[in-house]
């Protein structure tokens, strides 16, 4: 057994003579007069065996570091990967902010500490709301794909329906995490779409849709990159039917997109992580469900909800819980679901990134993707072997296909990597019905450089 | 030794900061994208334009316009105006495991190679971060003698859940799910145990504690049947109390043929202590973001560790981490996975900056931790005990505390009417954080859950003790000025509550609240 050679910066009161000053104020010779209350039988006699302790923080620092270089990144290389996290850029400004020590160490504290914690993630719901055109944002989500599982649990507590619709170009795991949510009571049924357009094929929906369903769930755009010109359509249609409209959606597209509100839904839902929130490894998601300010919507809400209310102080903001006998903390298992830490600092982040951007910010913003996109797509056919399956715009991700090349997606993108690119992500398992093809993201970060250099790597790669 | 000081001057930040929408001028804007080259603009000309109808945005967008420094300013005094573990006195949030979040840590979060990596590339590029997943999951696996663990969960409510999914796995594959619906948990245990197998199917029976606040044995010996699925326990619960029994819980529950899933949220004081091996349970879970030294976020972003004895490893979501000796990889091949909780796998952020904190504790220092928060909670104990209008749950029952203490302001409240709430609002005025008081029911009176683990002083807690003291004391001499209280944080005491539970009033975004209250 080591010795502890020094009295840990993190744990103060580990000081030889301040231990021995407290534990003889409460009459202890050591610890062991505290664990003597766990039974012999249920303590762990040995020593953990784990690696000794990095003693330094420098040394912690340059031991992380050489992990972290064995890993390739978007800053020295040119990714192109997307469908789920992006590669967008992250404003200095929410960086700062997120790395502030009140937001980053705070917990469950009340609006009376805690005031600026409240207003920052009010202001984050309401100006998800001012995207979605939906007046009822609840605080953050695990992830997009939880959004969708709870919205739809959401959606058939209030009708009182037990099926979900869900548009077949869904991605894979989104849809594993949705059909663990529903299983207890939920059908989850899919809906087919046109290979050709990528559009959720209305003549199937139509089809599909009985008074049993609760919720019909699409994306604008799609996992593969189409824009669903039908939204309106689809919306209505599930309205017939009486069931509810719910949209996921890439809320950095709303600025040149429409309001998911305005074309009938009555769920929007979708991911944080594109409004200032670096990729992470996947660990900068966090979920968003605005729905309809009308209480039998809100009544359903699992999440934590924040409101504006009055104090004592004439003209202050004050904030409070919203409906808080719905969750689970007040009603245990009579509680909506079940709500618990999720990804709060996330909305607080896309609260400064959306404040940042403003309407101009969000309309640039995707015009010039729109155009980038367009560019790489026309240089991408005339790639040999190389085609575009999916026909109209697409707002970051689209899809692209090798078949004709003769080599597969991940022969493709291992060469890529010669050239310092990370190629799309290869769906050939996930939509075996595009055979070798890969789903590639363009943002705004891409340069015409950026764009050409893939062109170019493809051109010699696939010749 | 350092000074004890109460902050009897202190005034939180109150910025009376306007609504982000107040500082709105049309035309402003806090950032200007990266523009799209002129060339790529004349090839493919307005596509934005050439979008058909039905979906260009044609509604208006009524985000702020504001400039950058205004932008930064804002978020800033509303940061100011929140507490946060690693600027407060937050042992006050018991059951939170409130520590210091080194900056170090931070520091390797916007390391591009990791900040800047996408969970989809080539698994030869993410070679660091799998690595990183692998050897964490070797410290879960050491500190709690589980086998296998999936760090996919976002929280702790979450691996919960994970739990109760891989539970219902478990008997469907055995044909047993329409039998064995009911799981088991107690009163003093986490809500998320009960709430959890709740939304995944099950139906739930709480049990009460006995006489020395340990959970009932005999009514739970009298819940266990053939229904059975589960006991979802939390030990030691949130009142601090180790259950002694947890063992005998064990052979009770696997003697009608149901599981145990062991709720380690509270695991801070046992590390290197008391595992979950021992005690026999099938799972487990830790709350990477308390015990293991990461932020909290103001919730999350947030990890739980679900971790099950081999014979369960099968039902943990896809993928898992392996290694076959020369490389790291995701093993997606799991036929009786539960699937999946959650996209990618797993908060990488938390998982990244547990790893660091891990090696920098090393199997000695973790166990430090647990002592001195024990030793912490016990010092901390000794003092509370004398302070009048104050108690705590199961009070003289001869059992010594662990990692936290339910105290409660039960006398001050018979004495002076002063309870609860109006103390937490009143020690906000001397700069200690808003207290956990309990989760609902309120099973103990007038709660107050304190849990001082091992980052804080000696110091810190005495000073804590003495602001309870002068709060109480100024409640007795006039509990008028209490119940009116705060008075120095960052908000005035909240009037007409019932608003916020009216759907005609409530305003969850700002256009509802111009709507609703005229403004």
């Amino acid at each position: 057994m080591s010795e502890k050679r020094f009295v840990h910066p993190y744990i103060p009161n580990s000081e030889p003579a301040v231990k021995r000053e407290m534990l003889d104020s409460i009459g202890m010779d050591s610890v062991e007069d505290i664990y003597k209350g766990i039974p012999d039988r249920l303590r762990y006699n040995k020593r953990m065996d784990l690696p000794e302790p990095i003693i330094s923080e420098y040394s912690c620092e340059r031991y992380m570091d050489k992990i972290l270089d064995e890993n390739r990144n978007a800053r020295n290389n040119i990714c192109f990967l997307g469908g789920g996290t992006w590669n967008h850029y992250v404003p200095a400004v929410v960086e700062t902010v997120m790395e502030r020590d009140e937001f980053l160490t705070c917990y469950v504290g009340d609006a009376y500490t805690d005031h600026g914690k409240f207003q920052a993630l009010w202001e984050s719901s309401s100006m998800l709301s001012d995207l979605t055109g939906l007046e009822a944002t609840c605080t953050p989500c695990y992830d997009w794909a939880n959004a969708i599982s709870v919205a739809c649990r959401m959606a058939s507590r209030m009708t009182g329906k037990t099926e979900i619709l869900v548009s077949g170009s869904i991605a894979e795991d989104r849809l594993l995490v949705v059909k663990n949510y529903c299983k207890p009571e939920i059908k989850v049924t899919l809906v087919d779409y046109d290979r050709k357009t990528g559009l959720l094929d209305i003549g199937d929906l139509k089809n599909k849709l009985n008074d049993n369903v609760a919720a019909v769930y699409f994306e604008n755009p799609s996992y593969l990159g189409a824009l669903e010109v039908n939204a309106g359509e689809i919306c209505e249609l599930a309205h017939d039917a009486g069931a509810t409209a719910m949209v996921g959606v890439d809320p950095t597209s709303l600025g040149i997109l429409e309001a998911p509100g305005s074309y009938g839904a009555d769920y929007a839902v979708g991911e944080l992580q594109p409004l200032g929130i670096h990729m992470n490894f996947g660990g900068g998601v966090g979920g968003f469900i605005a729905t309809k300010d009308e209480e039998r919507f809100v009544a359903e809400f699992p999440s934590l909800l924040f409101g504006v209310c009055k104090t004592t102080q004439e003209g202050e903001y004050g904030f409070g819980e919203v409906a808080y006998e719905r969750t689970s903390y007040a009603q245990r298992e009579k509680g909506k679901d079940f709500i618990g830490t999720t990804a709060a600092l996330h909305g607080v982040a896309a609260a400064v990134y959306m404040a940042l951007m403003g309407p101009q910010g969000f309309k640039e913003m995707g015009e010039g993707i729109l155009q980038r996109v367009e560019y790489v797509k026309e240089k991408l056919a005339e790639v040999p072997g190389v085609t575009i399956p999916i026909s109209g715009y697409s707002y970051c991700d689209f899809l692209v296909d090798f078949n004709g090349t003769g080599k597969s997606v991940r022969e493709i993108n291992k060469k890529l990597l010669e050239y310092n690119v990370l190629g799309g992500k290869d769906i050939s398992g996930e939509f075996p019905e595009y055979g070798q093809a890969a789903l590639y993201s363009v943002t705004e970060v891409h340069t015409k450089e950026d764009l050409d250099t893939l062109i170019k790597a493809l051109k010699e790669i696939c010749a | 030794m350092a000074k004890m000081k109460v902050r009897k001057n202190f005034q939180q930040a109150r910025w009376n900061e306007p609504m982000i929408y107040e500082l709105s001028t049309k035309g402003l804007r806090g950032i200007i994208p990266p523009l799209v080259e002129k060339d790529i603009q004349k090839e493919t000309g307005d596509v934005a334009a050439k979008l058909p109808d039905s979906l260009k945005r044609k509604s208006s967008l009524d985000l702020p316009e504001v400039a950058q420094k205004q932008v930064l300013q804002h978020f800033l005094h509303l940061s100011q105006e929140t507490s946060g573990a690693n600027l407060n006195n937050d042992l006050v949030e018991g059951t939170c495991t409130m520590k210091y979040n080194p900056r170090v840590c931070e520091r390797l979060a916007l390391n591009p190679g990791f900040a800047d990596v996408h969970p989809d590339q080539d698994i030869e590029t993410i070679q660091g971060m799998l690595k990183i997943y692998y050897e964490f999951e070797k410290v879960v696996k050491e500190v709690s003698g589980m086998d296998k663990f999936s760090l996919q969960p976002g929280g702790g409510n979450h691996a919960v859940y994970t739990a109760a999914s891989i539970i219902r796995a478990y008997f469907e594959e055995r044909g047993e799910l329409e039998q064995r619906n009911e799981i088991i948990t107690t009163i003093f245990s986490h809500p998320c145990d009960a709430a959890c197998p709740a939304t995944a199917g099950f139906k739930v029976i709480t049990i009460y504690p006995d006489e020395n606040g340990m959970p009932d044995i005999e009514a739970i010996k009298a819940a266990a049947n053939e229904h059975t699925a589960a006991i979802f326990m939390t030990n030691p619960e949130d009142i601090g109390i180790y259950n002694v029994h947890a063992d005998e819980v064990v052979k009770v529950i696997h003697g009608v043929g149901g599981l145990c899933f062991y709720d380690q949220a509270n695991a801070n004081a046992f590390l290197g202590v008391a595992r979950a091996k021992e005690a026999g349970f099938d799972m487990c879970h830790f709350n990477i973001h308390k015990t293991f030294g990461t932020p909290h976020g103001g919730e999350g972003p947030a990890c739980g560790a679900i971790g099950v004895q081999e014979y369960m490893a099968k039902y943990l979501p896809v993928p898992t981490v392996e290694f076959d000796g020369n490389k790291y990889y995701l093993d997606y091949d799991k036929p009786d996975s539960i699937g999946r909780v959650r996209e990618y796998i797993g908060q990488s952020s938390v998982v990244l900056k547990a790893y660091a904190w891990s090696m920098m504790m090393g199997p000695d220092y973790l166990k430090e931790c647990a002592e001195i928060s024990v030793i912490n909670n016990n010092y901390m104990l000794n003092i509370m005990e004398k302070i009048p209008g104050v108690t705590h749950a199961f009070k003289g029952n001869g059992i010594v505390r662990q990692e936290q203490i339910r105290y409660s302001f039960q006398p001050l409240m018979d004495k002076c009417g002063v309870g609860s709430e109006d103390m937490n609002r009143h020690m906000g005025d001397y700069g200690i954080p808003w207290f956990w008081a309990s989760h609902y029911p309120w099973v103990i009176p007038e709660p107050m859950t304190i849990e001082p683990c091992e980052s804080y002083t000696k110091e810190e807690i005495e000073e804590c003790c003495k602001v309870v003291e002068i709060c109480a004391g100024e409640a007795m001499e006039n509990p008028d000025f209490v119940k009116n209280a705060p008075y120095n944080t960052a908000m005035h005491k909240r009037i007409d509550d019932g608003d916020l539970d009216d759907p005609a009033k409530w305003a969850l975004s700002w256009k509802a609240y111009k709507r609703k209250h005229n403004e």
